[in-house]
């Protein structure tokens, strides 16, 4: 029977077998990156290409948002001249990103990981420092 | 006062348009002021229990782990063709990214970190340092305003009243020396925001050419005004700490898990951390009020956790020399017997929250402990129902009330206050 998992029922229900962490990847400098490197946890759980690309489109949404261009540079100058006064009306460019980017971290559990028994945390959960993956037991190996 | 003589008479001799260009100026200080004060500086905050387990396991994979605690953990980090160093912080239990540097004043890693400024009352980080710099800045233009008014009224009345009576009278000196140090600091920011620097790396000189032939800045964009821009207009990240959320207590570690700890914010774990600190005082009052027959037993530089649950009121653990940090070292200890109904202390915290992290920094919390350790009871909060009196002796009476079996110790009460006074009194 064809079951379907909520993430609500998957934390309840499955224990956590192990987290993984990935750490920030510095190369770039300060700017926020996560490393792309593969770890060997998930391996029998999710294929490596798969994995990668969630990362390196999280990758590319945070360089957006930290991204200096003359988009940053008017908001900067306007909210200047405001007195800072305008984020009361609107979002900074930076926060409208990271909207975008929990949005995507919820679709990609929904469409994959949940489905394969893993968990992605934002990382603004987490303080901008890692991704973190939960490993949940793999209950149909027990069936 | 000074300065609304000035202005009425320079707004009766020259214009009105003088105080009100002075006052929007002022105003405008003090809006970046506060807000330079009030915002989060841009504070990591501390890893969860899994991050850091995984980090510690990882190390110890990597070192082949040693029994003490093992030399300060660092990874090398290749940025734009210079090699930096990440130092793992062993408070927040997280490696520092680049940049970032651990304030022992706020006690947090704090991004980008410029220096903890005592006059705004908060560190300076990526998230405030636009509105320090405006601060600094507007605060250099209305000094040089004040200061040119200043000089100006002093022509103008010298002409009436002569120039050394003007002279006496006008704040003329303090004027120069304001003007001379905050332009001088304004400069000193404008310098190192076009190079992409922090105070702290200019300090150290972290990427002077004096180090090595090809020691550069890797953060900087090539040139000022790219720089300058990025510094002052870029994007402003929000808080990764939640401010407003209550503290969890957890377990005996003091540090609240991803709460705000800004230096206003920390007045609210600081005051968890001293209510520590002040029980452990209360704690080591006791102990010498019983121990006023002074049997000089032992003394180390030990920190022991010295606890005494209600329920026994037995006798403590063996080695009882109880040390906090500075004054008590010298205090010699015997074998006391704790008060009957004390609530159960836990002093290794008071030395726990030194930090020993790479910072020129003085721990405020030192200061405190000296000066409370010779104060009496009524500055410190705890235990309950205490009342704030004037004389040590009084206080300590009633306080040994509350805890001790008056009837099998009114005669130690006596030695024990007069013990209590005569060590204070050193």
């Amino acid at each position: 029977m064809a079951e379907t998992h909520s993430l609500q029922d998957m934390r309840q229900q499955a224990a956590i077998a192990a987290k993984v962490f990935l750490q920030r990847d510095y190369t770039n400098g300060t700017v926020c990156q996560f490393q792309t490197k593969f770890p060997s946890e998930l391996e029998t759980r999710i294929d490596k290409q798969q994995f990668e690309e969630t990362v390196r489109t999280l990758n590319n949404l945070y360089a957006e948002a930290e991204k200096l261009g003359s988009q940053s540079y008017i908001e900067g100058c306007l909210a200047c001249l405001t007195a800072y006064t305008i984020f009361l009306c609107m979002e900074t460019h930076y926060e409208k990103v990271l909207k975008k980017i929990a949005k995507y971290i919820q679709e990609q559990n929904d469409k994959i990981y949940a489905p394969r028994g893993l968990l992605l945390t934002d990382p603004i959960e987490r303080g901008l420092r890692v991704i973190e993956v939960t490993i949940f037991e793999d209950r149909s190996l027990t069936r | 006062m000074q300065e609304s003589v000035n202005c009425q008479y320079l707004a009766l001799q020259l214009t009105p348009a003088i105080p009100v260009i002075g006052g929007v100026l002022f105003l405008f200080v003090l809006g970046t002021l506060l807000r330079t004060s009030f915002s989060d500086p841009g504070v990591l905050p501390r890893a969860t229990p899994d991050e850091a387990a995984d980090l510690e396991r990882q190390i110890d994979v990597a070192n082949g782990s040693t029994g003490y605690r093992p030399p300060p953990r660092t990874k090398e980090v290749v940025i734009n063709g210079q090699t930096v160093k990440l130092k793992y912080c062993f408070t927040c239990k997280i490696f520092r990214p680049p940049r970032a540097s651990h304030c022992s004043l706020c006690d947090n890693c704090v991004e980008r970190f410029d220096h903890h400024c005592p006059w705004v009352g908060n560190c300076v980080g990526r998230r405030n340092y636009r509105f320090f710099y405006m601060f600094i800045l507007s605060l250099s233009f209305l000094t040089i305003f004040i200061f040119a008014f200043v000089i100006t009224h002093i022509i103008l009345r010298s002409h009436q009243n002569g120039f050394l009576k003007a002279l006496k009278e006008s704040p003329v000196v303090v004027c120069f020396f304001s003007v001379w140090s905050i332009v001088g600091l304004s400069g000193f920011h404008t310098y190192l925001i076009s190079s992409n620097q922090t105070t702290n790396e200019d300090i150290k000189g972290s990427w002077s050419s004096k180090r090595g032939k090809d020691n550069h800045n890797p953060y900087s964009h090539g040139n000022i005004f790219t720089n300058c821009c990025a510094a002052l207009c870029g994007p402003l990240p929000p808080s990764l700490i939640d401010r407003r959320g209550f503290i969890q207590s957890d377990t005996p570690q003091l540090a609240p898990p991803t709460n705000g700890i800004t230096m206003y914010g920390a007045t609210q774990s600081q005051q968890s951390h001293m209510c520590d600190q002040d029980q452990c005082i209360q704690s080591t009052k006791f102990v010498l009020q019983a121990a006023a027959t002074p049997l000089l037993q032992q003394q180390s530089s030990e920190p022991v956790i010295l606890t005494a649950s209600p329920e026994n009121g037995g006798s403590l653990p063996g080695r009882t020399s109880l040390t906090l940090a500075g004054p008590c070292t010298s205090l010699p200890l015997g074998q006391p017997t704790p008060p009957t109904s004390t609530p159960s202390l836990s002093c290794h915290e008071a030395t726990d929250m030194l930090p020993i992290h790479g910072h020129s920094h003085t721990h405020p919390l030192q200061e405190p402990l000296a000066h409370h350790h010779f104060l009496t009871p009524e500055e410190v909060p705890s235990p309950p129902g205490m009342l704030p009196c004037g004389s040590p002796m009084g206080h300590s009476h009633t306080m040994q009330a509350s805890f001790f079996n008056p009837a099998s110790q009114d005669s130690l009460h006596e030695d024990s206050v007069r013990g209590l006074v005569k060590l204070s009194s050193v």
